[in-house]
């Protein structure tokens, strides 16, 4: 290791072998860089499943072109007039339009277990709006009370594949599975199911087939989503919606859980201490060692090195030291997500992308506590060592 | 080197001060040497007389205040940080402290003293360069012993090692053998008499052995800030 750093280095490699010289004190702070890439895996491998989760919950639908109330997400949010619906439908390049309701309904599973669902209602017909997991089981939903079911929620799911599950009472009424789709299991409710609009203003109270969460569009073939959807936008600006692509709205809906909704911001100050701690670690170990070796580091001034020349070294301790801690911390993570993906269901994985972000996000903490230790070097004066 | 002529070392009427304002205290007054190539130049005096500040002063260390100082003909008095520098790697420096590294071995510390000529060098060339320079000087068992692993006296001559392993022309050393014992004080400084003759190496060397005053081709004695 030693010859390999000398070529690479083509000087003696100082930091490797003022780090390895303190074996103790390197395995704290490699210990300590691995637990702090922990925590910002953790917190990054969480907020990654909530974004899952978020496109999750849009995949039951297929759309060119979504009209919302303004400023909300999918689920839980205010109403739109259907009366939009008919405005977009009078557009040449709109091929299609359906209205899509959205409510919550408790499911008493029995006396002590209440399980909050999200209810999803499409027409029956509107075939053409369902994503891959509903498909040709919209049609399935035309006589009331026929469901589809959320895959996760547990037990039921093979029941309904094979048709014989038991009917189960939602708000006063009796339902049948007939069938499942994918939702996956998020942060807002315990489950999902899928029913026809007519069943939809039965189950969800207080909401009736006038008022659509939103309307689905799509568009003719060969029109361009974005230029319709500005189109829309200008001409329902009386309606006080918004009309965007499908794929503009999961993404502010990302954007919003990151930066706005308080579990995103939780999780993002997550990472944010998770970053500190490490540095904070390689700081304390570097400014000590800096301050250990003050005369050494004088020494060198003394014989002629130039003062970049103490700068490389404290780099190059850092620089070892984000990596050696790199190593566990990726393994260690790998390990909490599939832990933490046994016990929660969301779809937690180590990626590529998400291990080099972090190994780059290493590096940079651990560059710029090299940088702040070597403040005190200004102090090794080589005028003082006589 | 091309100018032969010119001494080594010339200083003009320096003066140095130490502090500022109501404390600021003048150490030296109007110090004039010339210090040719290939000699050994001894420095003695009282403690406190300013030995060191000199000493310091001559190997680019401190920043000239007043006077010239004039270094292998170049000019000190108002040279830049790096010109300075770059003087210093012609120079080696013996500490009372050893100051070696302890993560390095006595080979390593050595090898600093060639590493800050820049990468590019041969690098068998330089390890058989510090070899030989620790086997004269006694360590030739211990090249690879990490510095907690030698003696006092051991450390002391790695550091020497160190110093003197690029051909230095000119040596800068405060009392290098107080940690050493009579014998080995005098190998160090045989060894800088051979440099001398061999490549012309000067050294200026503060000390107070006397058996090394009797070898000396010039005695500096500074007493209260001046030449007596
Ligand atoms: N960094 C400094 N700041 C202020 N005063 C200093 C400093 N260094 C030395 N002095 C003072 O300058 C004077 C000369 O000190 P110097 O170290 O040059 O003496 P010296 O001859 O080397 O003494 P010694 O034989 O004890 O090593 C002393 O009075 C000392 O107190
Ligand atoms: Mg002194």
């Amino acid at each position: 290791m030693t010859r390999l750093l000398q070529l690479v280095f083509r000087r003696i490699p100082i930091g490797w072998l003022q780090l390895t010289h303190n074996r103790a004190r390197l395995f704290a702070a490699v210990a300590g860089i691995a637990f702090a890439n922990l925590l910002v895996f953790v917190q990054l491998g969480v907020v990654a499943s909530m974004t899952g989760t978020i496109e999750m919950t849009y995949a039951p639908f297929r759309a060119d072109i979504i009209i919302s109330p303004l400023r909300q997400q999918l689920v839980n949010g205010e109403l739109v007039s259907r009366r939009v619906l008919y405005i977009a439908l009078a557009d040449a390049a709109v091929a299609d339009a359906t209205p899509l309701y959205i409510g919550n309904a408790d499911w008493k599973q029995s006396p002590s277990t209440t399980k909050s669902l999200i209810v999803y209602g499409m027409k029956p017909e509107a075939v053409a709006f369902a994503g891959a997991t509903v498909g040709n089981q919209l049609a399935m939903l035309a006589p009331f009370g026929h469901v589809l079911i959320d895959r996760e929620i547990a037990g039921i799911d093979q029941l309904a594949e094979a048709g014989k599950s038991p009917p189960f009472e939602i708000n006063g009424h009796t339902v049948q599975a007939v069938g499942s789709f994918q939702l996956g299991s998020g942060f807002g409710a315990d489950g999902g199911l899928f029913v026809s609009d007519q069943t939809f203003q039965q189950l969800v109270r207080q909401r009736s087939t006038s008022t659509p969460s939103h309307v689905l569009i799509q568009v003719k073939p060969g029109e361009t989503p974005a230029i319709v959807a500005a189109r829309l936008n200008a001409r329902l600006a009386p309606e006080q919606v918004q009309v965007r692509t499908m794929s503009q709205a999961v993404a502010d809906e990302i954007n919003y859980m990151n930066t706005e909704a308080p579990m995103g911001i939780i999780f993002g100050i997550g990472v944010f201490i998770g970053g500190l701690v490490g540095l904070v670690i390689v700081y304390q170990v570097l400014a000590s060692d800096v301050a250990a070796h003050i005369k050494e580091y004088a020494t060198f001034k003394a014989m002629g090195y130039p003062h970049r020349f103490l700068l490389g070294i404290v780099l190059e301790e850092a620089l070892i030291m984000a990596f050696l801690g790199f190593v566990p911390g990726v393994i260690l993570g790998s390990g909490a997500y599939q832990i933490m993906a046994v016990a929660t269901g969301l779809p937690l994985g180590m990626t590529p992308d998400r291990a080099l972000a972090v190994l780059a996000g290493t590096f940079v903490a651990c560059a710029v506590s090299g940088m702040l230790a070597t403040f005190r070097l200004r102090s090794a004066e080589p005028a003082d060592l006589f | 080197m091309m100018t032969g002529r010119e001494p080594s070392i010339r200083l003009q009427g320096v003066n140095h001060w130490f502090g500022s304002g109501e404390t600021r205290r003048q150490v030296l007054f109007d110090i004039s040497i010339s210090i040719e190539r290939g000699s050994l130049t001894v420095m003695r005096g009282p403690s406190g007389s300013g030995k060191t500040t000199l000493l310091t002063l001559m190997g680019a260390l401190r920043k000239v205040q007043e006077g010239s100082i004039r270094l292998l003909g170049q000019e000190l008095h108002g040279a830049s940080e790096a010109a300075q520098e770059m003087l210093r790697r012609r120079f080696g420096f013996i500490f009372q402290a050893h100051n070696l590294h302890e993560s390095l071995t006595a080979r390593q510390n050595t090898l600093m003293g060639l590493e800050v000529h820049g990468p590019g060098g041969d690098a068998a060339k330089q390890n058989a360069a510090a070899v030989h320079i620790l086997t004269s000087l006694g360590l030739g068992e211990r090249i690879d012993y990490l510095p907690e692993k030698l003696s006092g006296g051991q450390k002391q001559r790695v550091a020497i090692a160190r110093a003197l392993v690029s051909n230095p022309e000119i040596v800068f050393a405060d009392e290098p053998t107080a940690a050493l014992d009579k014998e080995a004080g005098l190998n160090v400084v045989r060894l800088l008499k051979t440099l001398a003759e061999t490549r012309g190496t000067s050294t200026v060397m503060v000390t107070h052995d006397t058996r090394i005053i009797d070898l000396a081709d010039m005695i500096i004695t500074i007493e209260d800030g001046r030449l007596a």
